[in-house]
């Protein structure tokens, strides 16, 4: 059964535990600007995170002329090759969302690759904010948040 | 290798504009941990116990901890040290969101500003550029609009620092606030900035912390991280309805000072409640960085003339602003807490100093024409007008903005004044419960909650529930508890986890992270030597051991109603054996044999 990541920022408490646990996962460290996944503030102090969802027709790949980036029909995973990269950052540009980054240092393209099936973002995210869910059941969780608002509402109103 | 901390510190002399950075003195982290411990060692080192606090001698000191940017337990925090002066003590005062861990990123561990510069400046830290900029155009303006300039003219991932017109106009009850809504809020150290012409940090971070044992320290966040989630306090309580939770609680418990602490039940607690605000101004929950209780509130008042957006207040706010001033209306105490968030003054400190107005005011002795309108308790518009006034230092506000014990003073009765050592009380009457009134007495920075927090044994149960009117071995609980928590601010970790955890998780996350051997005895012991220390500073400083007491109504008037009717602070009764339980001499200052069992006889103070 394909997974997929699913996010809500209505739970996001902007604590950027994701990050952190995703550096550490992938470069044993805690950066910020190392991690895949990025929560932006908004000025009212909403919160959002933010990283690649493994688009089914990805644009990243679509560019990439040396195939360092593509689909694998398999697991759903846009897969990424440092040995192919050419580091043209043309998949940075294509990314409609900015969720893929590239570090100058290691002269590699940043983007989610799930933990290889784990992914520790959504272990560490303390609201549920990030969830690993089957594919097919990546809308339940606001399903069953309006369905509880149903029971509040029928609960208190005593419409009869 | 360093792991944990940077390694590298950074001094700024604001009176030649010279910038150096300088290597971390490790056998000092080690010992003092960082933040509170660390900062504190550096200062003790540089400035002398008596220098004003307002004066070009004073330093002032950004301090992370030892944890802080990690992924551990509540790790988003940092210290402001230097000598406050709203109490003359040593002055730490801690704040979360995510500044802490940018000034970590950026690859340093604390930032020094010493002497006065001529005009107002800020400093810009983008990694390694580091560089003092005019201030002149964010002069006057709010901890808001400097924010929102100061990430324009940089960059937009840029964290921020700064005081307001409070700390500018060096009000003692000034604070600094950082990410626009978290104060390092007590003692008045952002009138000591605004002594220095600093306006503001502005820091952008993009390097990394690194820690000892990468497979290590992620096991033990997730384990404690899931032990927090499970605890009634910080899996529940704390996520469900913030601090604010408390005002019930304390309430019901009968130690609620209201009306400048002349009874302690409160008939408004229910209207300005943790539950009241969830149900009718509450946005969204909102953590500090690395955080997973999120207790912040983002609020909006939308009643005319107090409409508000931001975060909190805090229960202390609810109180200080609410019970304390007699005010039982929720929209009138937000806006009060937010514009003292905008202005940078202390939102304790300014709500306790205007109940203690009103009741100077009621009671005859602060003429109305001084204020320039009546200020009895219970009026809306009396404290929003008031915080504006002391926010600015205007008329009345500039007496009222050096805090309650001077206003009080200056009208004849500092005895009115609900304050130990010039700094006040927060929400717990210590009437009501024992082991706040021996706290109170003698936390190492004045009338304070969270150098001791005895509220968790004596009210909530926490680590187990302890009676509070009984007064036997409440001086060891509190040993123990100030110690501790000298040791997790010092970590960088938020005090609010030890409800759920104790000094072996701190010890275990330290030890990965930094890869120095800390157990649980270490940790503790590094937690009394930061305690000690600031305690021998503050002797040196010309405090005695007569300077820990309580204001005398608590002392000698009981509480006229409620659960605790009857009850008075029995805080004398315990001092000599709390002061034992320390290894102090009948003075209260560390005996010499404790002073050489802490490692500490080698501190010398400079004249």
């Amino acid at each position: 059964m394909e997974k997929v990541l699913l996010l809500q920022p209505e739970s996001c408490i902007d604590c950027h535990s994701c990050e952190l646990a995703c550096s550490l996962k992938h470069g044993g460290v805690f950066s910020r600007t190392l991690s895949r996944i990025a929560v932006f503030e908004t000025p009212l102090r909403f919160s959002v995170p933010l990283t690649c969802l493994q688009c089914d027709d990805p644009a990243c790949a679509a560019v990439c002329v040396v195939n360092a980036l593509t689909k694998n029909e398999d697991t759903g995973l846009v897969e990424y090759d440092q040995n192919k990269c050419i580091g043209c950052r043309m998949c940075v540009s294509a990314c409609p969302f900015g969720n893929i980054t590239y570090d100058r240092s290691s002269k590699m393209v940043l983007k989610c690759d799930l933990c290889g099936g784990e992914p520790e973002c959504a272990l560490f995210c303390p609201t549920d904010a990030i969830q690993y869910v089957p594919a097919n059941q990546d809308t339940r969780a606001r399903k069953e948040m309006m369905t509880k608002r149903f029971e509040t509402v029928f609960s208190e109103g005593g419409a009869s | 290798m360093t792991y944990g901390w940077t390694g590298q510190i950074l001094r700024v002399n604001l009176a030649t504009g010279e910038i150096k950075k300088e290597p971390l003195n490790k056998e000092w982290a080690a010992d003092y941990i960082g933040a509170r411990g660390l900062g504190t060692r550096y200062f003790i080192e540089e400035v002398s116990p008596k220098v004003d606090p307002l004066g070009p001698d004073n330093h002032l000191i950004f301090a992370t901890g030892a944890t802080t940017g990690s992924l551990g337990t509540s790790t988003g925090r940092f210290e402001v040290v230097t000598k406050g002066p709203l109490t003359g003590t040593i002055a730490g005062s801690n704040s979360g969101g995510l500044f802490g861990p940018e000034l970590k990123f950026a690859g340093y561990d604390m930032v020094i500003f010493t002497g006065v510069s001529k005009k107002p400046v800020y400093l810009y830290i983008n990694d390694d550029q580091v560089e003092l900029r005019s201030a002149e155009h964010l002069w006057g303006k709010s901890t808001y609009e400097t924010t929102d300039a100061a990430v324009q003219e940089t960059n937009p991932d840029a964290k921020v620092a700064c005081i307001g017109p409070g700390g500018e106009n060096m009000a003692r009850i000034a604070c600094i606030m950082n990410d626009k809504d978290r104060a390092t809020g007590r003692t008045g150290v952002g009138a000591v900035m605004g002594s220095k012409k600093l306006k503001a940090l502005v820091v952008l971070g993009s390097g990394s912390v690194k820690p000892a044992d990468p497979a290590g320290i992620r096991d033990s966040a997730l384990r404690i991280r899931k032990q927090l989630a499970d605890h009634p306090v910080t899996g529940e309580g704390l996520p469900t309805l913030g601090t604010p939770i408390l005002v019930n609680i304390i309430n019901q418990t009968g130690a609620y000072p209201t009306r400048n602490f002349q009874e302690a039940v409160f008939e408004g607690a229910e209207i300005t409640s943790g539950e009241y605000m969830r149900e009718h101004q509450l946005v969204k929950n909102k953590g500090c960085f690395g955080c997973t209780i999120a207790c912040g509130r983002v609020t909006r008042s939308t009643k005319k003339s107090y409409e508000s957006y931001g975060e909190g207040p805090e229960y202390e706010t609810s109180w200080a602003f609410g019970a304390q001033c007699g005010v039982d209306d929720m929209e009138a105490i937000i806006k009060a807490n937010n514009l003292c968030n905008q202005y940078g003054i202390d939102t304790i400190s300014a709500g306790s100093t205007v109940g203690c107005a009103m009741e100077l005011f009621e009671k005859g002795y602060l003429p109305e024409k001084d204020v320039g309108m009546p200020i009895p308790f219970g009026s809306s518009d009396a404290i929003v007008k008031l915080t504006e006034m002391m926010g600015k230092s205007e008329g009345f506000g500039k007496v009222m903005a050096q805090g309650s014990y001077r206003m009080a003073e200056k009208y004849g009765h500092p005895e009115l004044s609900m304050s130990v050592k010039k700094q006040e009380m927060p929400a717990y009457d210590p009437r009501g419960i024992q082991g706040m009134s021996l706290e109170y007495s003698t936390s190492n920075r004045g009338g304070c909650h969270v150098r001791g927090y005895m509220i968790s044994p004596e009210v909530l149960g926490v680590p187990q529930k302890l009676d509070p009117q009984e007064i036997k071995d409440k001086e060891t609980w509190l040993k123990i508890f100030q110690d501790l928590t000298a040791a997790v601010d010092s970590a960088g970790i938020c005090l609010f986890t030890t409800f759920g955890l104790g000094g072996k998780e701190v010890a275990e996350q330290l030890k990965a992270i930094t890869g120095v051997d800390y157990d649980e005895a270490k940790v503790m012991q590094c937690g009394e030597r930061i305690y000690n220390l600031e305690r021998m500073f503050n002797f040196e400083a010309g405090l005695t051991k007569d300077d820990d007491i309580l204001p005398p109504r608590l002392l000698n008037d009981p509480i006229p109603a409620g659960p605790m009717k009857g009850k008075v602070a029995r805080a004398p009764e315990m001092l000599p054996k709390y002061y034992k339980v320390r290894g102090w001499d009948e003075n209260g200052m560390p005996s010499k044999d404790k002073i050489k069992e802490l490692g500490l006889s080698s501190i010398k103070f400079s004249a």
